[in-house]
Order: C-alpha cells, then structure tokens, then sequence
C-alpha cells in the first residue's frame, strides 16, 4: 500500500475546492451559494494543516485554520440574518430576484 | 509505529472518500435541506482528516464550531425559508455544462500543479499530535494581536446579528 | 492468546468499548423500566410488574413490540431523511462514552514488572472538548428527524430543540472552562486523578457543578427542559410521526445521552471512580486505608471495583435525572431563554474570571474558589430579587389605548 503523503491532501482540497466553485456557480439559493463558501473554506484549511504537518513541523498553520473556522462561523451567522431579512421582504432566496436595484 | 503504516492509508481514503462523496451530494442536489447535510459529513470528514494530520484540536474546533455552530444557524436558515415556491433551484443545461467544464479545467490545472512539484524534498512530517497547550501558547503570544482582533470582530458580528434579525417596529 | 490481546493497549481498548457497548444498550432498556418504576413510585403506582419477576422481562417484552409494530412513513415526509435521522441520533450518541475513565490504570500479572494499561476506551489529550464536539452533533437527528416528518408540530419541535442546544452549549462551555483552568488539562483521567490528589471538583466549584448538571438535562432533552417534545402542546414533537423501531431508536439516543452525561458529570466533578472524597487523606485512619487502595492500585480487582464505583455513580445520576423529571414541570420557551442567557452564562462567566484569577496567583486548586462561587451565586440571587419581575409576552395588555401596555411587537423571524 502507498503512503500518505502532502500531494493525496493537496489533490483532495483541489477536488473539495472545485466542487465548492461548482456549487458556488449551480446554485440559486443564497444558503446553496453560502454551502459552496463553507466547502472552499474547508479546502483551504486542508491545505493550512497538511503543508503544516508535511512541511514546516511548526503549528502555524492550524492557528491559521483556527482563525478561518472562527471567520466562517462570523460570515455565516451576519449572512442568514442578510437572508432573513431577503426572505421576509421577497418571500424567496433566489439571489436572481435580488434585482431590485436594477434600474 | 507498524499499526499505523497500513491503517494510515485506509483512515485516509475512508475519511477523503466521505469528504468527497458530501461534496459532490451538495452539487448534484437539488434539495437544499439534503445539501446541509451533506455538509455535515463533508465537516466531519475533514474533521477526521484533521486527527489524521496531527491536529486534535483543530479537529474538536471544527466539530464544535463548525458543525456544532454554523452548520446549525445554517440548517436553520434552510429550515425557514424552505416553505417558498422556489426550494428546488435547477440551473439549466448550458449553465451545467459550463460550469462543469470550468470546474473540471480548474481541477486539471490545481492537480498538474500539485503533481507536479515534488514536495518531497522538505519532507519531515511530525509524528506527535500537536497539544493543546502548544496551540494556546502559540494563540497567546505570537498571534495575540489577531486573536485580540478575532474577538472584537465576533462581538460586532453579534451586534450586527442581532440587528438585522430583530423585528421592525 | 487473551493474555496478549488483554497485555496490549489497543487489544484491551476494544474490549472495554466492546464490553460497553453491550453494557449500555443492556442498560438503556433497563433505563426504560427503571424511569416507569421511578415515576410509579413517585405517584403511588406499582409500574410495570406483569412481565418477569417483578416485572423485570418488561424490556423485552417492550423490544419485542417495537418490532413487531407497523412502520408508518409519512406520505409527504422526506424518506431518505426520515430513514437516516433516527440513526444518526443514535450513532452520535454511542460513540460519546469511549472517553469516560472507568477503570484507571492496570496491571495484569503476566506483564513485565512496572508497566501499567489504561482501563478505559480511548484516552485523547482533548478529552472533554471531543465529549462536547461530539455533545455539538446531537441536535442533527433531532433537528432532521422533524423536518423530514413533513409535520408542523414536529417542526416546531426540532425548532425548539435547536435552539434550547445552541443556547445551553455555552453555560456547558463556560463551566467546563473553570474545570479545565483548574485541573490545567483535558484528558478526563488526568482530571480523576488530579481529583484524587486533591478534592473533587464538586466541593472546589459547586456553582460549576450546578451549572453542568443544568445544562446536562437540557442537552439530553429531558425534563424539565424536554420542550422539543411537549406533550401537551406538540403531540410527541420531533418523534411524533416515527413508529416502532425508529422511535425506539429516539428512545435509545436519549437515554444513551443520559449515560454519557451522567459519565461525564462522575468524571468531572465526582471525583470519577474514587469511593469517597478525600480518600487519601483517609487512608490514614485505621480500617480505611481500602478506601485508597480501590482508588489507586493497578491490580486487576481494583479496576473492578473501580468500574463498579463509576457505574454507580453513573446510576445516581440517572436517578437523580428521572427524580427531576417527574417533580419539575416544564419550563415555557422565554422562561428556558432566559435561564440560560441571563442567569447561567453570566454567572458561568464570573466564575471562569474568579478560576482565571486564582490561576494567575498560582492556587489553581484551593477552597477560595468554593468561598467565591458561593458569593457569586448570593449576588445574583440578591439582583434577581431586587430587579423584580422579568417583562414577558405574558404581561401583554389585551386592551388597546391602555397607556400603560407594551406594543407586541409583529413576531420576528430570528435565526
């Protein structure tokens, strides 16, 4: 059996970002685009903690990645009050009816 | 030392095949409330590879924080809005098979990169998790201006939550 | 052959979460019993008494039926969530307990000399941060079980639930951060340990302690924090559509969670599996030295009966568990709220500030700490009586043009 190296984490968090990309550009629902935010925030700390164990030997890396979980906890939370209040005016989350402001 | 060098491998295709399965669920679903869960089990598999690359803590963060926190606000949210007509949001063919062609080039191109560095070289992989108290005197001392910096930007998040989702008067 | 598997770490892990997991399904069917026979007790009833010497088969009897019983599936309902959500209770809830020290360290009589085995299924250095990651994870099946019923009071349910975990997850928090400032550490068998050098931590914090026993019942959803099922107003809640097994499996997730809190509570603040307090101190006077003996040796009777100390404590636990369920009555929601964020996480922030301060003179472990938590407590006391009655929806007036009414606001839509 082969060993696990940085490239298997590399190639997973590649994967993990595209698809976050994907389900960025798919979805039409504000929470499906706020989903997609989560899974490339998830890659990129993959990668803060592989290169972490697999290159320096230093911790950094995962405070990084600490800081990212707590960003993405404060992002989410500000985004389904914005959401909330998207829903209660426009009884959906559709982002393509956000078009009020179009002239 | 020998237990791990066959189990390593098969903890890590198991978790990354979780992560990666959740992943491509949330994609092809068209149900969002299935999409959060799907989430969840792409969380929770990092979370599994976080023990694997030597960060309990991380890990438990990720789990409590993540999953415990922000996953929830945010199945809370599919929750309350998915009463409206448009919960099932297909985009059409085109959009589809463009934004696969995009993704998948982006992917070719990351995993060339990837593969094609030999990382090897600086190789020296830590065999011990890292402690928590390593993590806390790292937090409190070299980045203390950023964890000060957090704390205040949590409390404005708050505030401003709490703001937006109260009721007009 | 077994002395091998027995004389290695991982072999005698996998026997003790192996042994447990049979000993708490075991016993979470006798949970079942023993919560009907409490509350017979309790209202003067004999309970179930049919089945079996005093009605001691009355588990079977009921896992027999849970089987045979229709499975009934909304029409509407989202099966696939409907199917899984039941399950992922129950996995979350079983894989919490792995943690809990039962057994101390052991010493088999084939080993080489001086080498001692951890008793106990796993031990990780974020011993209590992996029970509350996991604890975080437990509200999913509630939470998917009533929106996959397609059913609106099961709705409400899951809803209620969410929110009454989110808001109890932070006085847990602040409570467990005074023990870990205390004991310096994570790993639950570290804190026993620490316990048995000094005092439990139920005498050193008891606000904590109390803290931690509120908070336990609400996470487990059971009274008088059992407002995601509500009878009397939600049918049954998040399991009003679940028949037969997958109700059953709510049953089990819970009472599981029962254990495990329970487990944790023993480890945390009851000195785990020490007999009594201040064993060491004890061990001094004549006729008592077994008392430190249990507590500290590595034969193997000693973990025996070291285990045997920590289920008991866990079985006080339960009880004291279902004697709060049938004497409290339900909280309503604001009153549930309001605890938690205006009583316990404030009180729960104090006491981290007065551990912190100890800390930084360097008397972690001392008796100021219990002094302290006492006064915290006679403070609040002292500002909730003096600041009178809280305003709630309840003190709406009905009449219009009453000068004096607080305008309902339009019910908010709140996250």
């Amino acid at each position: 059996m082969t060993s696990i190296g940085l490239q298997h984490y590399l190639l997973l968090a590649a994967a993990l970002f595209c698809l976050g990309i994907l389900t960025m550009t798919l979805k039409r629902n504000a929470i499906g685009i706020l989903i997609g935010v989560e899974l490339i925030l998830n890659a990129a700390n993959l990668n803060l903690v592989a290169f972490t164990r697999y290159r320096t030997g230093a911790i950094d890396g995962q405070i990084v990645a600490v800081f990212i979980i707590l960003l993405a906890a404060a992002e989410a939370a500000i985004a389904i009050a914005i959401f909330m209040n998207f829903y209660n005016s426009l009884a959906t989350i559709d982002v393509d009816r956000a078009d009020q402001l179009q002239g | 030392m020998n237990v791990n060098t066959w189990l390593e491998p098969i903890v890590f295709f198991l978790f990354a095949g979780v992560v990666l399965f959740s992943a491509i669920g949330i994609v092809l679903t068209r149900n969002i409330v299935r999409a959060a869960l799907f989430l969840l089990g792409t969380l929770g598999g990092v979370a599994g590879l976080y023990f694997l690359l030597m960060a309990n803590l991380l890990a438990a963060i990720q789990l409590i924080v993540y999953a415990g926190g922000t996953l929830v606000l945010i199945v809370f949210g599919v929750m309350l809005t998915s009463k409206s007509p448009w919960v099932r949001f297909a985009p059409s063919r085109s959009e589809a098979a463009a934004a696969t062609t995009i993704g998948l080039v982006l992917f070719a191109a990351l995993a060339k990169i990837v593969t094609g560095i030999d990382w090897t070289v600086a190789a020296h992989p830590a065999d011990q998790p890292a402690t928590v108290r390593q993590v806390g005197n790292l937090l409190l001392q070299q980045y203390l201006v950023p964890f000060e910096v957090a704390s205040v930007l949590l409390l404005v998040v708050m505030i401003g939550a709490a703001y937006l989702a109260r009721p007009e008067n | 052959m077994i002395q091998e598997i027995l004389g290695s770490q991982l072999g005698l892990s996998i026997c003790i979460i192996c042994l447990g997991l049979a000993v708490i399904l075991t016993a979470d069917a006798y949970c079942i019993y023993f919560e009907r026979k409490v509350s017979a007790w309790m209202q003067d009833r004999y309970g179930p008494n049919r089945v079996g010497p005093l009605g001691l088969l009355q588990p079977l009897a009921d896992g027999i039926k849970f089987i045979l019983k229709e499975e009934f599936i909304p029409a509407r309902a989202d099966k696939i969530l409907f199917y899984i959500a039941p399950a992922l209770g129950v996995i979350i809830a079983l894989v919490g307990f792995v943690i809990l020290p039962i057994g101390g360290r052991v010493h088999w009589s084939w080993m080489p000399e001086g080498t001692t085995l951890l008793a106990q299924g796993a031990s990780v250095d974020i011993g209590v941060l992996y029970l509350l990651a996991v604890g975080s994870l437990t509200v999913y099946g509630v939470v998917l079980g009533g929106w996959a019923s397609n059913n609106k009071y099961a709705f409400y349910g899951a809803m209620r639930s969410a929110a009454q975990m989110l808001s109890y997850e932070v006085p847990l928090g602040l409570a467990l951060m005074t023990l870990i400032l205390t004991m310096g550490q994570l790993r639950l068998e570290g804190i026993v340990t620490g316990q048995i050098d000094s005092a439990w931590n139920a005498f050193l914090h008891p606000v904590a302690f109390l803290i931690m026993l509120i908070t336990a019942l609400a996470e487990t959803n059971r009274a008088p924090f059992d407002l995601a099922e509500a009878e009397q107003e939600l049918i049954g809640g998040y399991h009003t559509e679940y028949s037969s097994m997958k109700f059953a499996q709510f049953f089990l997730a819970e009472y599981t969670h029962m254990i495990t809190a329970s487990g944790l509570l023993t480890a945390l603040f009851l000195g785990g599996y020490e007999v009594l307090p201040f064993s060491r101190l004890l061990a001094g006077v004549n006729g008592l030295s077994w008392l430190y003996w249990i507590s500290t040796s590595v034969s193997p009777w000693a973990m025996v009966l070291r285990m045997a100390v920590f289920c008991g404590k866990i079985s006080f636990f339960i009880f004291v568990m279902m004697w709060l369920r049938w004497t409290l009555v339900r909280f309503r929601f604001d009153q549930l709220m309001r605890l938690s964020w205006k009583a316990l996480v404030p009180i729960g922030m104090a006491i981290v500030v007065v551990q912190g301060v100890l800390l930084y003179f360097g008397r972690p472990i001392s008796w100021i700490s219990t002094a302290a938590e006492i006064g915290i407590l006679v403070i609040a006391a002292m500002i909730s009586l003096l600041s009178g009655k809280p305003i709630t929806g309840r003190q709406l007036s009905l009449v219009e043009d009453d000068e004096h009414a607080i305008r309902p606001s339009k019910t908010p839509v709140t996250v």
